[in-house]
C-alpha cells in the first residue's frame, strides 16, 4: 500500500470489473465540473450491471455544503432517497457518485474514505483553470479504494 | 411489520432485495430484526458500541429520525424506514 494508506497499489488487489461511461453521462460530469469550478460537485450515476458496469446516466445533484465549498461536498438524505426512487422507476441500477477536486488530482482524500459505502463507483474529475485535467473512478475493496478501469 | 428500504450499496448483504419486512415497534426493533436475517449487514449499520454508524441516516416516512424519538422512533406495520448512507467527501 502507498502512502495513503486506503488506495490499493495495482495489482495488489483483485481488479474489479471495468466501466464504461456513456459519452453523455462523460459530458454532463465534465459540464458540470467546470461550471462549479472552483466548487466542488457532485452527481449520481445510473446503469447497469453486467460483465461490464455500464454507467449510462449521470444526474448532477445539489452540494449542500455551505462553508468550504471549494474542498467539501455532501448530498443531502432527502436527494439520495430520491435517486433510489429514480433508479427503480427507470429500470436502472444506481451505481455511484462522482464529484470534482478542483485542484487536486483526481484521487480519493481521506475524507472520501471515511465515508465511502462498497458497491459504488466513485468517479473523481479533477478541474484546474475551468479544465477538466482528468477522470478516475474508484471502488471500496476489502477496506481499500482500487481503482476501476474506465473502457473507452 | 414494518418496510425497510436497503440502499443499494447495502444489498449485496440482503441477497440483492431492495425491501425487507421487519418487525415493528421502535426504530431499532425494526433495525436489530433486520441485522438478525442479515449478519453481515450489521456491522454496516452499528458500530462497536451497539450505536447506529455515524454515517448512516435513518428516515420513517420523509423525516430523519433525528427529528422525531431517534432509535426509539415508533415503527407501525405500515411505516416506510430508509438506511440512507450518509454521501460527502472533498479534497485534502
Amino acid at each position: 500500500m502507498n502512502a495513503e494508506n486506503f488506495i490499493a497499489e495495482p495489482g495488489l488487489v483483485e481488479s474489479l470489473r471495468p466501466v464504461s461511461i456513456s459519452q453523455q453521462a462523460l459530458h454532463i460530469i465534465e459540464q458540470h465540473g467546470v461550471e462549479d469550478y472552483p466548487y466542488e460537485c457532485c452527481g449520481f450515476l445510473f446503469g447497469a450491471e453486467g460483465n461490464v458496469r455500464v454507467i449510462q446516466e449521470a444526474k448532477p445533484v445539489l452540494n449542500k455544503v455551505t462553508e468550504n465549498r471549494n474542498r467539501r461536498f455532501e448530498i443531502s438524505p432527502k436527494d439520495y432517497l430520491a435517486a433510489e426512487l429514480y433508479a427503480v422507476k427507470n429500470d436502472l441500477t444506481l451505481l455511484g457518485v462522482y464529484h470534482s477536486h478542483p485542484d487536486h488530482p483526481a484521487v480519493p482524500s481521506i475524507h472520501d474514505f471515511k465515508q465511502a459505502v462498497p458497491f459504488f463507483s466513485y468517479i473523481i474529475i479533477s478541474v484546474s483553470d475551468n479544465h477538466v485535467q482528468s477522470l478516475r473512478s474508484w471502488q471500496l475493496s476489502d477496506g481499500y479504494f482500487v481503482e476501476e478501469k474506465i473502457n473507452q | 411489520m414494518a418496510k425497510l428500504i436497503i440502499p443499494t450499496p447495502l444489498r449485496k448483504f440482503t441477497n440483492d432485495q431492495a425491501l425487507i419486512y421487519t418487525e415493528s415497534g421502535s426504530v431499532l426493533e425494526a433495525l436489530n430484526s433486520l441485522a438478525a436475517l442479515f449478519p453481515e449487514l450489521k456491522e454496516h449499520l452499528f458500530d462497536d458500541q451497539g450505536s447506529l454508524r455515524k454515517f448512516i441516516r435513518i428516515y420513517v416516512g420523509d423525516q430523519d429520525i433525528r427529528e422525531l424519538n431517534n432509535e426509539k422512533t415508533a415503527v407501525g406495520s405500515t411505516t416506510v424506514v430508509s438506511i440512507i448512507p450518509a454521501i460527502a467527501g472533498g479534497t485534502e
